[in-house]
């Protein structure tokens, strides 16, 4: 299987470990990684601030870079859920572009969810020695049913998982929300937190490289820097 | 908030088809707001052939005039009420008071807001920022009685005091969850008695609701009760459901002499007549407030208007203006929980989105922030110089994370984000140039 690595843009600028993890997830998979050089976003920021002609800009590179691929999977639900469900309504208006974004759309997945689905991963460990609780983040679980795929692939490598009671509730990152109203996205992740350590877990483990900054970042500001804060692919790749 | 969405998940569990009956009840709805003139003319002669003097009211103030004037053709002194968000629309109470009548909550949320002086800050649970201690002082003070603990002796003390007011009102406002086209019974689904007491003991009972809450038929009715009790308090049915139709026959022992429908516009064909039709299927039932993790942080006041939660960000700025409605379109990390419990599945995230649209496109947004959304929409569409760009801002981000790799206080556009906790630095080098280091080396 081909498979294009759309990185994300978080992840090549905040933690390169994640995309390197994923490729090294989808090769022990028994994928060919290709990971196309002209990528940079998705075009989420623009959609969600309502910039659509940004977003349409940024979102037509997408198009192009990854029409030769026979998959594409990024290691974030929210990426591969602005391509594969807000891409079609971002082009509805344009036919061609339209045509091309709904066929990237349906080759389009989430690593978790790619990893257990199409390439049927078996094999999975884990350098990580500890429990963790999994953050389920908003657009991989309501957009693309991400839910027991992590959790899956966590099992198969024997690592523990302790649930803690909102783990599908916000986390208040919301993207650009993050930003615009800070104060309240704070107070979401402060509730995160809460609930994440209440379950005494070494980790929180999660699959959008957005969500764990802001978790990281409020827990770091509350004193705390003993919890890791990992993404899914890291923890199940190990280290480089 | 965790105990309201809990009661509805055990509610909805125990119906196995569900999905089935919220997607009916989507249809019902749409239906309605595709054929609403036709229904609410259906309505209109069906009431009137019961007796209801139905009035068609444009704005909030059109709303307050009109009752006002039946209130004063009739000899009106006091009036009871039960819940009517429309009435919060046009701020009815306060305008009744202004002509000197006398108006009394009922319901017991409202009642304790009007004798506290506030507001509602959730459409089902008005009260719902107040605790029983916030209600135990308020008691204590404005009624003149002992202290009481427990929430039975406070509902008691409630109904002891509000009794008096049931019985010597010459006139009962409510709203309507539901207008019944085929029969012109006007439908309120409560829990406290009130509401009924309301409509049938005074001789007068005016109804006030918006022009979409007509619905075509009884049977229709039967799957939007279904989907609004679970939705709303996780009940199999409410306590009560009256049907209120006409006014008091030669045989009847109970009702109204006159009975009065005011049907409401009050920028609701504004928002038919856009992209956001959807808005209007909405049937009060509060669960998109109830599952918000926004709203659960900042609580019903801070919406600003009638309506809070999700709903409310896209209602109010549909019926306010969206230059009045601040940051409403954009309080919403559009996590999409609102959108999965939706009885009838409005989309409020793209709703949402489509407000932030319109706010873009009209300039409602700081210049900065369109500044550099439209920057970053030039670099991002532009692979060289966005590779330029993510290089300069790794080793900037490294360099501003210092020894403990947190960047505890971010510049200019960014700032908010420490406002309550730190960034984690990035280790100097984008996955880009990294992935390049590591090709070159493989060659």
């Amino acid at each position: 299987m081909r498979v294009a690595l759309f990185v994300t843009c978080l992840v090549d600028l905040f933690r390169p470990s994640v995309g390197f993890a994923s490729i090294k997830l989808l090769e022990a998979a028994g994928c060919e990684v290709v990971v196309p050089e002209g990528q940079t976003c998705c075009g989420q920021p623009g959609y969600n601030s309502g910039d659509r002609a940004s977003a349409q800009a940024v979102a037509r590179r997408v198009l192009q870079d990854f029409a030769a691929y026979e998959y594409v999977v990024a290691p974030s639900g929210s990426c591969a859920g602005m391509i594969k469900t807000h891409y079609p309504e971002l082009f509805k208006d344009d036919p061609a572009a339209l045509e091309q974004a709904l066929w990237l759309a349906k080759r389009t997945y989430e690593l978790t969810d790619f990893l257990v689905n199409v390439a049927k991963a078996k094999a999975v460990s884990a350098s990580f020695k500890g429990s963790v609780t999994y953050h389920d983040s908003c657009s991989g679980l309501r957009e693309l049913g991400v839910q027991s795929q992590p959790r899956a692939l966590l099992q198969a490598a024997g690592v523990p998982v302790k649930e803690m009671a909102n783990a599908a509730t916000c986390c208040g990152f919301g993207g650009t929300f993050a930003v615009k109203l800070g104060d309240i996205s704070s107070a979401m992740a402060e509730k995160k937190c809460a609930g994440a350590l209440a379950t005494g877990a070494d980790a929180i483990a999660g699959g959008d490289l957005g969500c764990l900054l802001s978790i990281e970042g409020r827990l770091r500001r509350r004193g705390d820097d003993k919890t890791k804060v990992i993404h899914v692919a890291e923890l199940l790749a190990g280290p480089e | 908030m965790a105990r309201m969405s809990g009661v509805r998940a055990d509610a909805v569990a125990k119906v196995p088809n569900f999905e089935e009956i919220r997607t009916a009840g989507a249809a019902i709805r749409d239906r309605v707001l595709s054929n609403l003139d036709a229904y609410l003319f259906q309505f209109e002669q069906a009431a009137q052939a019961r007796g209801v003097i139905v009035h068609w009211a444009e704005t909030g103030t059109d709303v307050n005039r009109i009752v006002r004037d039946i209130a004063q053709q009739n000899g009106v002194k006091k009036i009871i009420k039960s819940k009517s968000m429309l009435g919060e629309e046009s701020s009815l109470n306060h305008y009744l008071q202004e002509a000197g009548l006398d108006v009394r909550e009922t319901d017991l949320g409202e009642y304790i807001l009007q004798i506290s002086g506030e507001t509602p800050s959730h459409i089902i649970a008005p009260a719902i920022h107040k605790s029983k201690e916030d209600v135990g002082e308020l008691f204590e003070r404005v009624h003149q009685m002992p202290r009481k603990h427990t929430i039975p002796e406070m509902c008691r003390e409630a109904r002891m005091m509000l009794r008096p007011h049931f019985l010597s009102a010459d006139m009962g406002i409510s709203g309507a969850n539901f207008l019944i086209a085929e029969t012109g019974s006007v439908v309120i689904v409560t829990n406290e008695g009130n509401g009924r007491m309301t409509t049938t003991m005074p001789r007068i009972h005016v109804a006030i609701t918006g022009i979409e809450k007509v619905i075509p038929t009884l049977e229709d009715l039967s799957v939007l009760l279904r989907l609004l009790t679970r939705s709303a308090t996780g009940q199999a049915t409410s306590n009560y459901i009256s049907m209120l139709t006409g006014v008091r026959g030669p045989n009847d022992s109970d009702g109204p002499e006159q009975m009065h429908v005011v049907i409401v516009d009050n920028h609701r064909t504004e928002l038919l007549a856009s992209d956001m039709r959807e808005a209007l299927r909405c049937i009060r039932c509060g669960a998109c407030m109830n599952h918000c993790p926004v709203y659960e942080v900042i609580g019903g006041h801070t919406y600003g208007w009638v309506y809070p939660g999700p709903i409310g960000s896209v209602l109010t700025p549909s019926y306010v203006g969206l230059e009045k409605a601040g940051e409403l379109p954009n309080a919403s990390t559009l996590c999409g929980a609102c959108a999965v419990v939706c009885p009838v599945k409005i989309p409020l995230p793209d709703l949402m989105r489509k407000l932030r649209e319109k706010s873009f496109e009209r300039k409602l947004r700081p210049a900065s922030e369109r500044l550099s959304m439209r920057l970053w929409g030039y670099v991002a569409a532009r692979p060289k110089l966005y590779a330029l760009a993510t290089k300069l801002g790794a080793r900037m981000l490294q360099w501003m994370g210092g020894e403990d790799k947190l960047i505890h206080k971010l510049p200019g556009g960014l700032k908010e984000w420490t406002n309550g906790r730190d960034m984690p630095a990035p280790s100097g080098k984008t996955f880009r140039e990294l992935y390049a280091e590591k090709k070159a080396v493989g060659k």
